[in-house]
């Protein structure tokens, strides 16, 4: 059978497992820069407290994705077999991207300008939000255009603890020693990447300052 | 907030043997933490309303001497008075929104305009919007800057010697009874130097601010100054009005008013 002819076939059942792949995504992405974005903002001006949480998030990150699925499972209340588990995953490894590009972007901001700032009788909080941030903005977006392509196709191991999403069909391709089953997940989730990249990416330059 | 100058205290800005130190972390191993001073034994009174110039050769301590006065830096040793009363009584923030600073790179803000960035301290301070406009159009026409072409730039869109008017509007904008300012004609072609120095002496004139000047430049310390202090190493070592600095007799003066006699030194 050719993948054209199976793409057909299965239009809907591959639609309908790219927009839960899409969400899996989405809401793994959401709280990712909910608790990466703020910490990345914590911990600007504490140096040991910064390297802690930086070495924290790296080391989720070497951690083959197929294993933290597995090491997972068996955690109560965050573990188990499904959605759930798999979004816990997919955050752990959206952390460090995201963590990373807030903290080099908020701590690069030129000298000079922080200089300024404080003299001009800012406070620290003041310079946080109405300086460092915004300076920050298109390397945080940066760190999230990252992460956001890293969790599209990790995504697709989510399938292997019963998660969804387009994994669902590169698994059963393999089990069935079928490429056309394969490219049925295989294709829609680069597509989405490549979109996710380009969308962000025109973003960022777009809150670039200098 | 003290938009005039208090009456009581006998000087705007006083220096009682100050000193400050940081430890050279460089040679923490080496030489058991050994603390170098930056500058030391600085004692200096400024009166209200004048230019005093701060000269010295790159690396003398001027920056750091700036920065004891708007407590960026706390001194290690002796007191700073601002209006008669120590940096380190004060609020950090109150005492910095009531001096005017202008920065030695200018240090605009580039995500904010050029109105954006003279409005700063009068945000800070909760001015209402009209009266932060006309503020800013104020401010823009005292530096020489036409408000309806640059008040909606950002900095990026300027030039270096309009970068620097517009360092100077930001720190006038609040109407602070102090100003310092570190090399604010620092990285200007000399005609614009020099157009700018005239403006900035007519300026002075007319605001009566207490002004602390930064320069490396002998010329400008001549044309502007009311008093100048040379410092060297840290160390102030001549204090003078313009006529009598000219013949002091301390080496480091004669290393300066050497300058002088070349005819196309100088200004570097
Ligand atoms: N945070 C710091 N850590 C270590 N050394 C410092 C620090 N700040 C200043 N210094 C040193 O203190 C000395 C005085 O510095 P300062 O910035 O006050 O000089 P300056 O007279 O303003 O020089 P310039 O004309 O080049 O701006 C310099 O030797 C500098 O290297
Ligand atoms: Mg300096």
């Amino acid at each position: 059978m050719s993948p054209w002819h199976f793409f057909a076939e299965h239009r809907n059942e591959i639609l309908a497992a790219t927009f839960d792949h899409l969400t899996l995504v989405l809401i793994a992405m959401s709280i990712a820069i909910a608790i990466a974005v703020p910490l990345g903002m914590f911990i600007v001006q504490r140096r040991t407290l910064s390297s802690i949480a930086l070495g924290i998030t790296s080391v989720f990150q070497t951690i083959p994705s197929l294993a933290l699925f597995g090491f997972l499972i068996p955690i109560p209340f965050i573990g188990g077999i499904g959605r759930r588990t798999a979004i816990v995953a997919l955050v752990l490894y959206a952390l460090l991207p995201i963590l990373r590009n807030t903290y080099v972007g908020l701590t690069g901001v030129d000298r000079s300008i922080l200089e300024a700032a404080e003299a001009m009788g800012m406070t620290n909080a003041q310079i946080l939000l109405r300086v460092r941030f915004p300076l920050a903005l298109s390397v945080i977006l940066a760190g999230i255009r990252t992460a956001t392509v890293i969790t599209i196709g990790v995504a697709t191991i989510a399938a292997a603890i019963g998660a969804g999403g387009l994994g669902t069909f590169i698994f059963r391709g393999v089990a069935m020693v079928n490429d056309a089953v394969i490219l049925a997940g295989a294709i829609p989730a680069a597509l989405l990447a490549i979109a996710a990249d380009i969308l962000l990416g025109q973003i960022e330059r777009r809150l670039k300052v200098l | 907030m003290n938009t005039k100058p208090a009456q009581n205290p006998e000087f705007a800005i006083e220096f009682r043997d100050v000193s400050y130190e940081i430890r050279d972390a460089r040679n923490e191993k080496i030489d058991l933490a050994r603390e170098r001073s930056i500058v030391s034994h600085i004692s200096l009174a400024i009166s209200h309303s004048e230019t005093l110039v701060l000269l010295g050769r790159s690396g003398s301590g001027k920056t750091t001497l700036l920065k004891l006065i708007n407590r960026m830096l706390a001194p290690s040793q002796g007191q700073v008075l601002v209006e008669g009363r120590a940096t380190t009584d004060c609020d950090a923030i109150r005492l910095r929104r009531g001096i005017g600073y202008v920065i030695q790179e200018a240090g605009l803000f580039p995500h904010f305009t050029v109105a954006q960035n003279i409005a700063l301290v009068p945000s800070l301070e909760k001015w209402d919007h009209a009266r932060t406009v006309a503020r800013v159009e104020e401010l823009l026409r005292l530096v020489g800057l036409n408000p309806a072409e640059f008040s909606s730039r950002k900095p990026r869109e300027l030039s270096g010697g309009q970068r620097q008017r517009v360092g100077v509007a930001r720190a006038l904008a609040a109407d602070p009874p102090i100003l310092l300012m570190d090399e604010p004609f620092g990285a200007l072609d000399p005609v614009t130097r020099a157009e700018l120095q005239r403006e900035f002496s007519a300026l002075a004139s007319r605001l009566k601010k207490t002004i602390v000047f930064v320069t490396h430049d002998i010329r400008e310390a001549l044309l502007l100054a009311s008093r100048i202090a040379l410092m060297e190493a840290g160390r102030l070592v001549a204090v003078a009005p313009p006529q009598d600095f000219l013949t002091h007799a301390h080496p480091e003066v004669q290393a300066f008013t050497n300058c002088l006699d070349t005819p196309t030194g100088g200004s570097q």
